[in-house]
């Protein structure tokens, strides 16, 4: 009857980029890779017209119960950015506080969200300092997810490459089944391209968060 | 099997089960996934079917009917403007008795141009003979295409199966695929109650006068009251076969001690549940009724659902002007009740639990509300109306008046 537990447990992500970025592949890749781990998940677009280079979201739900509802998710818990260029332009923001499971809630930051933006920069050098500061610090990372695409996949699509930074970042998912879900849906060289820019990004994102919690525990 | 699919694709997958020997389509948005895929299982040889690339929407229902008459299974899917186009084969459809099954995946009907969500296009041909399903989810989706074929085929009916377009269509969710020998089971072979035979020509369709007009049309009626009982027998059977309860006339959700019944028919329901179950631990007594077949419009059924109820609103995704909501007025008839209509979603207009939330915490509604209605906006071009004649083109002032030139697309 009460519905009010299984909202805790629900994850949602929201992905903006642009069209032709692989935006709404992303958002299915991870839902699927979700699928793996016997979770339910949904992934659907910001329905529109696909226009190439237009500013796109998607999005994406994880839960343990089936989840009924199919509005626009408007209060994220994560933030999976494609295009660096979008965070002055599009209202990505919107909405995004994320929810600590109970009992880990931060003590005054207030905010619990994750953010993945992929970009070659740091927070600093894309004008976010002031931004991240509210936030857990791990939590929040850049990884250059086109550069790793265009190493591994010899094309700029970050979308598989952010889902491997995603897996280190969160662990809403596992990078096993982020390689699945690859699999799944890629065949051949473009399937061996993603997978291996997802491992890498994994790795790159992995040492970053292992890197901030040794600062924090030195600053302690 | 359990999938993580696209809505489009778990349909598809559905369909090419059922074995239509025929399937014509014209690409219109957001139906297209849906013929893509099948295009592409016909291309590999997994599905022995003629698929026809028609000129036009008109053509598709054309080729629909001319496959159905000479008695083979057929299938084609549209929406929005594609379906109003093929407006006058769709009622030929059914004047002729036709079991052709169609996909409608819901959308807006211009102008202003409107490719999102709402259910005006399937609205549009509620008179028009067919049966129409609406789906809740992509499962019920799947799952309300094999439904189709049997109950269109049993009765010789066409029957449209409503799927909220985007929201359903573009949606990737977890769907049980059945094996194709539980849809084999299921559906038996077409055999057809007319057939149109070079070798034995006859004519169908032909002039019918007033002699006898109202018994064709009587027996229209007839087979759409048949419908009622066949459609909870069929989800019984397809309970049977396939292990899942889905279809059937409505859909009720905590409605037995319900003070005030949410009434609505297609993907907004699972969003509404989910608002539902936040006012019923807050004490208070709301429940849910799905209408999953609208036509024919299971009266008994909606009277036996609501009977407890004080209060009843009505959720609809489409308007009619000058009257208000068109559930509403078939609720209407069928209990006397309060009956509170909310026009909710039009034109792809996020329906959030927010909204029908607030909405529902207010004890006394107006007849009609408009959910999320931007009455600022709307001020501003009354009153540019009733200062100057050439007030403009509505559409355009409003985006002028938001700050958009052209409407957000992406």
């Amino acid at each position: 009857m009460n519905d009010q537990g299984s909202r805790r447990t629900m994850f949602q992500v929201r992905f903006h980029g642009r069209g032709g970025q692989g935006v709404v592949t992303a958002a299915e890749l991870l839902a699927s890779a979700a699928f793996r781990e016997d979770r339910h998940a949904q992934a659907f677009p910001s329905f529109g017209s696909e226009r190439m280079g237009a500013p796109v979201m998607s999005f994406c739900r994880i839960d343990d119960k089936p989840i009924r509802t199919h509005e626009p998710v408007t209060e994220p818990d994560a933030l999976i950015i494609q295009d660096p260029t979008l965070l002055h332009q599009a209202d990505i923001f919107g909405g995004f506080r994320g929810v600590a499971p109970p009992g880990q809630q931060s003590a005054g930051l207030g905010v619990d969200g994750y953010m993945l933006v992929n970009s070659a920069r740091d927070f600093g050098e894309l004008g976010l300092d002031e931004f991240v500061q509210g936030f857990y610090r791990d939590r929040l990372l850049v990884v250059p997810a086109s550069s790793l695409a265009m190493t591994h996949l010899g094309r700029p699509l970050p979308g598989a490459a952010l889902l491997g930074g995603f897996a280190a970042l969160t662990w809403a998912v596992s990078l096993d089944s982020v390689l699945a879900a690859i699999n799944e849906r890629f065949t051949g060289k473009v399937a061996e391209g993603n997978g291996a820019a997802a491992r890498a990004a994994f790795d790159f994102v992995r040492d970053e968060r292992e890197a901030l919690n040794r600062k924090a525990e030195a600053d302690a | 099997m359990l999938k993580q699919i696209e809505g489009s694709r778990a349909v598809a997958e559905a369909v090419a089960m059922c074995r239509p020997q025929v399937i014509c389509a014209y690409p219109i948005t957001p139906q297209t996934h849906i013929v893509e895929a099948l295009s592409a299982m016909v291309k590999r040889d997994e599905l022995k079917a003629e698929f026809l690339n028609v000129e036009s929407e008109f053509a598709a229902m054309s080729v629909a009917i001319g496959a159905s008459a000479a008695g083979v299974r057929a299938y084609t899917a549209t929406a929005s403007q594609g379906l109003l186009y093929m407006s006058e084969a769709v009622w030929n459809a059914a004047g002729l008795g036709l079991p052709i099954v169609m996909t409608v995946a819901n959308r807006a009907i211009g102008a202003p141009i409107n490719i999102w969500n709402d259910h005006s296009d399937a609205m549009s041909q509620r008179d028009a003979g067919w049966l129409q399903l609406y789906a809740e989810t992509s499962q019920e989706a799947l799952d309300l295409h094999i439904q189709a074929f049997r109950i269109a085929e049993e009765l010789s009916v066409p029957v449209m199966v409503c799927m909220d377009g985007f929201l359903l269509t573009h949606a990737s969710e977890r769907a049980d695929i059945p094996e194709q020998a539980q849809v084999d089971a299921f559906l038996p072979r077409y055999e057809p109650r007319q057939v149109l035979d070079p070798g034995e020509p006859v004519s169908i369709g032909a002039m019918v006068g007033p002699e006898a007009f109202t018994e064709v049309r009587y027996l229209a009626y007839e087979r759409m009251r048949q419908a009622l009982e066949l459609i909870p027998a069929v989800r019984a059977g397809f309970a049977a076969g396939f292990g899942r309860d889905s279809g059937g006339l409505v859909r009720p959700y905590l409605t037995e001690d319900a003070e005030t019944v949410v009434v609505a028919l297609g993907s907004v329901l699972g969003t509404i549940k989910d608002t539902v179950d936040e006012l019923r631990a807050s004490g208070r007594k709301v429940g849910v009724l799905g209408i999953t077949s609208f036509r024919p419009f299971p009266a008994a059924a909606v009277r036996d659902a609501l009977g407890g109820a004080r209060r009843v609103v009505v959720v609809e995704r489409a308007l009619a002007p000058g009257s208000g909501g068109i559930v509403t007025a078939d609720i209407r008839a069928a209990v006397d009740l309060e009956i509170c209509t909310v026009i909710a979603g039009l034109g792809g207009r996020a329906v959030t639990r927010k909204s029908l939330l607030s909405l529902l915490q207010t004890s006394e509604l107006p007849s009609l509300t408009f959910l999320d209605l931007n009455t600022t906006l709307v001020e501003a071009e009354v009153a540019r109306m009733s200062a100057a004649r050439r007030s403009g083109p509505s559409a355009e002032n409003l985006l002028r008046d938001l700050g958009i030139t052209a409407s957000r697309i992406g």
